[in-house]
C-alpha cells in the first residue's frame, strides 16, 4: 500500500485491474485504493508478472503493507516446495575415523529465524488487524507480547473510514499541517512581479489557439515554477531522514480545492520539460480527475514541489504552509493592476504578488531569494516557456 | 474471636473434634500415642481418647496402612499417620493396589473411607530419607484424593470433610508448618476440599504452589510487588482431583504462569500443571510458562546446601521477572 501523501496512514484496496499471472510493465495501473482523497488508482513500481495478490478488495491496511508479488519474468513460476534432501551416494569406503576436531556437521540450510511471538500476541494481533512483521518484541527472549501489539496498533492507529470523506480528509490535512508547522521551520520571502510583459505575450499567443486550448495565467505561473525548479534544484526535493535529497525530477503539485471543502495536490509530472501547451493540458485533467476521482497513485505520492494559486479569490498573497517531505511551496496571489514605477514615470501594470515558503533546515534565505527571482526571470520571457 | 496458636495446634484441634464427633474415627501410626506423634501433633490424645483410639503401631506402614484399610472396609473411620511421605512408599502397595482401587474393583459394592495423615518436604535438615516431596507421585493415581493444607483454616478444617468422604484421602502436612502460628477464629470448622483458593490477587502474572511453598511464593510476591508487578498466587489446596478452573481462570487473566513446586521438575505435578495449561489456555499465554522446583538431587543435610536445592523467594521472583518485559513495571 504506498503512502499516497504524507498525511495517509491506510487505505481501502477497492478492486484489482491485473490478476495472477498478467505481466505488467512499470506504471501500468493494477488497482484501486480508495482514501481519504478519494480512489486512487495505483501504478505498479516494477514490471513482472503478478505472482500472487495478497490483500483482497474492500480490505483495508495500513501503509507499507504488501499488495501483491511480482515475478520477474526470468524468475521461475511460484517456488516448488523445496525438495527432500537426498543423501548423496556413498563415495568409496568411509573415511577413516579423524583425529582431532571432529568434521563439522553437514552445512544445514539457515532456516529463516521464526519471530518469537507469543500465542495470545498473535490473536490479538489479528483481532487488531495488526501486521506482526512490522512489530517489535519486549516481552522475554525479544518475543512479542500482547502489550506489543497493542501499543503497535496504536502507534499504527488505523482510523475507522469517516463517515464521509470530507471529514476523513480534514483529519488528513490536519496531521500533516500540524507536522509541517511543527517540524519545519518555515522561511517566507516574496516578490511582486509585474505581468504586463507575460500576459500582452499570453492575449497573443491565446488569440491563435483554438478556444479549448487556451491558456491560463496559472500555466505561466505552474511552468515559471518549474524552470525555478531546474535552475535552483535546492528547493525541489525532500527532506529525509538523512537530509535533503533532490527530487528525481520536477514534478510540481498543484493544490486543488475540492468541491465540498478540503484540497488536494496531485503532481504535474517534469512540468519543467513539457511545452505550454501540455502543462495546460494536463493541468486541466488533474483538476477534473482531482474532482472525480481517478487520481493516480505517483501522482498522489511523488510531487516535489507545491504551487497554490489564490489569486481567484482576490487573495493578495499567499503564505503557505510546506507539504512535507517537500522543502518548498509557492503562493500566487491575484493579478491585479496598481501603479508601477517604470523608467521614473508611474504606470498602471498588471502584477501579482508570489510568496516562497522554504524550510530552511534545506536551504537559506540566499536561496530562496534566487528561486524567487528566477521565477521571475522564467516569466519575462513567456516566448521561452 | 480469633485464637492464637501453631497449625499443630489447628491440627490436633481437627483430630481432637473428629474424635469427639463420631465413635467410629480412631487414630493410629507409629509413636502417636505415648510419644505423641513424631511432630507433636498427637500430644495428649492418649489420655483424653484412650489407647483403644489413639493407637502406636509397629514400625510397618504396610501393615498398619493395610490394617487402616480393612479397618474403613469393616464401617471405622480410620486416621492413619505415616510420619513421613519417605515412609509411606513402604504401604504404596496397600494403597495403590487397595484402597485405591476396591470401589472400583468391587463395582461400588465396598468402599475405604480412609485418611492417611503424613508429612512432607524439606527445610528442617533431615535429610535425603525424611525430606522428599513425594505428593506429586500419589496424585498420579486414580481412586485417591490428595489435599494439602497450607493454613491453619485448611489444617483445622480439612480433616472432617476428608473423613467424611467414602473414599481413601491422603492428607500431605509440610513439615516446616507444623510451627507456623496464625490467628483462627473460634468458630473455624470444615472446610471444602475441592477447590483452589486464589491467596493474593494479582493481575500481571499467577502463581500457582501448594503447601510449604505458599509462604515463599507469597514473600516472591511482595518483593514483586515492590517493583510494580502484581503477581496473583494460587494455593492448589487439592493436588487430585486439580481444581484447573480456578488456575485457568486465572491464567487467562494474567496470561502469564509460574508453577512453584517443591517436588523435583521431570515427571512431575508441575509439569502435569503446565501440560493442561498449554492444552486449555494455549492462546491466552503471553510468555512461555514457567516453573520453579526442586534441585533434580536427594535433599541435602547441610543447610546451606538444602536452601540452595529447594524454591527460594529469590528465585520464584527471578523466575516472574524472566516472563516480564524488561524495563516495563506494569505490563
Amino acid at each position: 500500500m504506498p503512502a499516497l501523501g504524507a498525511d495517509m496512514e491506510a487505505g481501502t484496496l477497492v478492486e484489482w485491474l491485473k490478476k495472477p499471472g498478467d505481466t505488467v510493465e512499470r506504471g501500468d495501473i493494477i488497482a484501486i485504493v480508495d482514501t481519504e482523497k478519494g480512489a486512487i488508482e495505483i501504478e505498479v513500481f516494477d514490471g513482472g508478472v503478478i505472482d500472487r495478490t495478497l490483500v483482497d478488495p474492500g480490505q483495508r491496511v495500513p501503509v507499507g503493507t504488501v499488495l501483491a508479488t511480482i515475478r520477474a519474468p526470468e524468475e521461475a513460476r511460484a517456488a516448488p516446495e523445496p525438495a527432500v534432501a537426498t543423501t548423496p551416494p556413498a563415495s568409496g569406503p568411509p573415511a577413516p575415523p579423524a583425529s582431532g576436531p571432529p568434521a563439522p556437521p553437514a552445512q544445514v540450510p539457515p532456516v529463516a529465524a521464526r519471530p518469537r511471538v507469543s500465542p495470545a500476541a498473535r490473536q490479538r494481533a489479528a483481532e487488531l488487524q495488526v501486521q506482526l512483521d512490522a512489530v517489535e518484541g519486549h516481552g522475554p527472549g525479544g518475543s512479542v507480547t500482547v502489550a506489543d501489539v497493542e501499543r503497535a496498533a496504536e502507534r499504527h492507529a488505523i482510523p475507522l473510514p469517516p463517515a464521509d470523506r470530507t471529514s476523513g480528509m480534514r483529519t488528513a490535512i490536519a496531521a500533516a499541517m500540524a507536522r509541517a508547522k511543527r517540524d519545519i521551520p518555515h522561511l517566507y520571502l516574496s516578490t511582486t512581479m509585474d505581468l504586463s510583459r507575460p500576459l500582452a505575450w499570453l492575449a497573443t499567443e491565446n488569440q491563435r489557439r483554438p478556444v479549448t486550448e487556451r491558456l491560463l495565467p496559472v500555466v505561466l505561473f505552474i511552468k515559471a515554477t518549474a524552470r525555478a525548479c531546474a535552475e535552483v534544484p535546492a528547493l525541489n526535493g525532500f527532506w529525509t531522514e538523512r537530509g535533503f535529497v533532490p527530487g528525481p525530477g520536477v514534478h510540481v503539485g498543484c493544490a486543488i480545492a475540492l468541491r465540498g471543502g478540503g484540497l488536494v495536490a496531485p503532481a504535474l509530472h517534469d512540468a519543467d520539460r513539457k511545452p505550454l501547451g501540455a502543462v495546460a493540458s494536463e493541468f486541466g485533467d488533474l483538476v477534473r480527475r482531482a474532482r472525480s476521482g481517478g487520481l493516480r497513485s505517483s501522482e498522489m505520492s511523488d510531487a516535489t514541489i507545491t504551487v497554490t494559486n489564490l489569486g481567484d479569490l482576490g487573495v493578495d498573497s499567499a503564505y503557505a504552509i510546506i507539504y512535507p517531505p517537500q522543502v518548498a511551496i509557492v503562493g500566487f496571489g491575484r493579478v491585479v493592476e496598481r501603479p508601477w514605477v517604470v523608467e521614473g514615470r508611474l504606470e498602471p501594470r498588471p502584477v501579482v504578488t508570489v510568496s516562497l515558503s522554504a524550510d530552511h533546515r534545506a536551504t537559506d534565505g540566499r536561496e530562496a531569494g534566487q528561486f524567487l527571482a528566477a521565477i521571475e526571470r522564467a516569466l519575462q520571457s513567456p516566448e521561452s516557456l | 474471636m480469633a485464637r492464637r496458636m501453631t497449625y499443630r495446634d489447628a491440627l490436633r484441634e481437627a483430630l481432637r473434634d473428629a474424635l469427639q464427633r463420631d465413635a467410629r474415627v480412631f487414630l493410629m501410626g507409629e509413636d502417636v500415642g505415648r510419644y505423641g506423634g513424631a511432630y507433636a501433633v498427637s500430644k495428649g490424645l492418649l489420655a483424653e481418647f484412650g489407647p483403644e483410639r489413639i493407637r502406636d503401631t509397629p514400625l510397618s506402614e504396610s501393615t498398619f496402612v493395610g490394617a487402616g484399610i480393612g479397618a474403613a472396609l469393616g464401617g471405622a473411620r480410620p486416621i492413619v499417620e505415616v510420619m513421613t511421605v519417605n515412609f509411606v512408599l513402604l504401604a504404596l502397595d496397600q494403597i495403590v493396589n487397595n484402597a485405591a482401587t476396591i470401589r472400583h474393583m468391587s463395582g461400588g459394592q465396598f468402599s475405604v473411607p480412609l485418611v492417611i495423615r503424613m508429612a512432607t518436604g524439606a527445610g528442617r535438615q533431615l535429610a535425603a530419607q525424611h525430606a522428599h516431596s513425594l505428593e506429586g507421585w500419589l496424585a498420579h493415581v486414580p481412586g485417591l484424593r490428595i489435599v494439602t493444607p497450607a493454613t491453619l483454616e485448611d489444617a483445622r478444617g480439612m480433616l472432617w470433610t476428608a473423613i467424611e468422604d467414602p473414599d481413601p484421602v491422603l492428607v500431605f502436612e509440610h513439615q516446616v508448618l507444623y510451627n507456623m502460628e496464625g490467628e483462627l477464629a473460634e468458630d473455624a470448622g470444615p472446610v471444602d476440599i475441592d477447590r483452589a483458593a486464589v491467596r493474593r490477587a494479582g493481575q500481571h502474572v499467577t502463581l500457582v504452589t501448594y503447601g510449604g511453598t505458599l509462604f515463599k511464593t507469597l514473600a516472591a510476591a511482595d518483593t514483586l510487588a515492590a517493583e510494580g508487578i502484581d503477581a496473583e498466587v494460587i494455593d492448589l489446596r487439592v493436588l487430585r482431583p486439580l481444581d484447573m478452573d480456578t488456575v485457568l481462570g486465572s491464567v487467562r487473566k494474567t496470561r502469564r504462569v509460574v508453577v512453584v513446586d517443591e517436588g523435583w521438575r521431570s515427571g512431575s505435578l508441575s509439569a502435569e500443571i503446565l501440560a493442561r495449561i498449554a492444552e486449555l489456555a494455549f492462546y491466552d499465554l503471553d510468555a512461555p510458562v514457567g516453573r520453579v522446583c526442586s534441585a533434580e538431587v536427594p535433599v541435602p543435610y547441610p543447610r546451606h546446601l538444602e536452601e540452595a536445592a529447594l524454591p527460594q523467594p529469590a528465585a520464584i521472583a527471578d523466575a516472574v521477572r524472566a516472563l516480564l518485559p524488561s524495563g516495563v513495571s506494569a505490563p
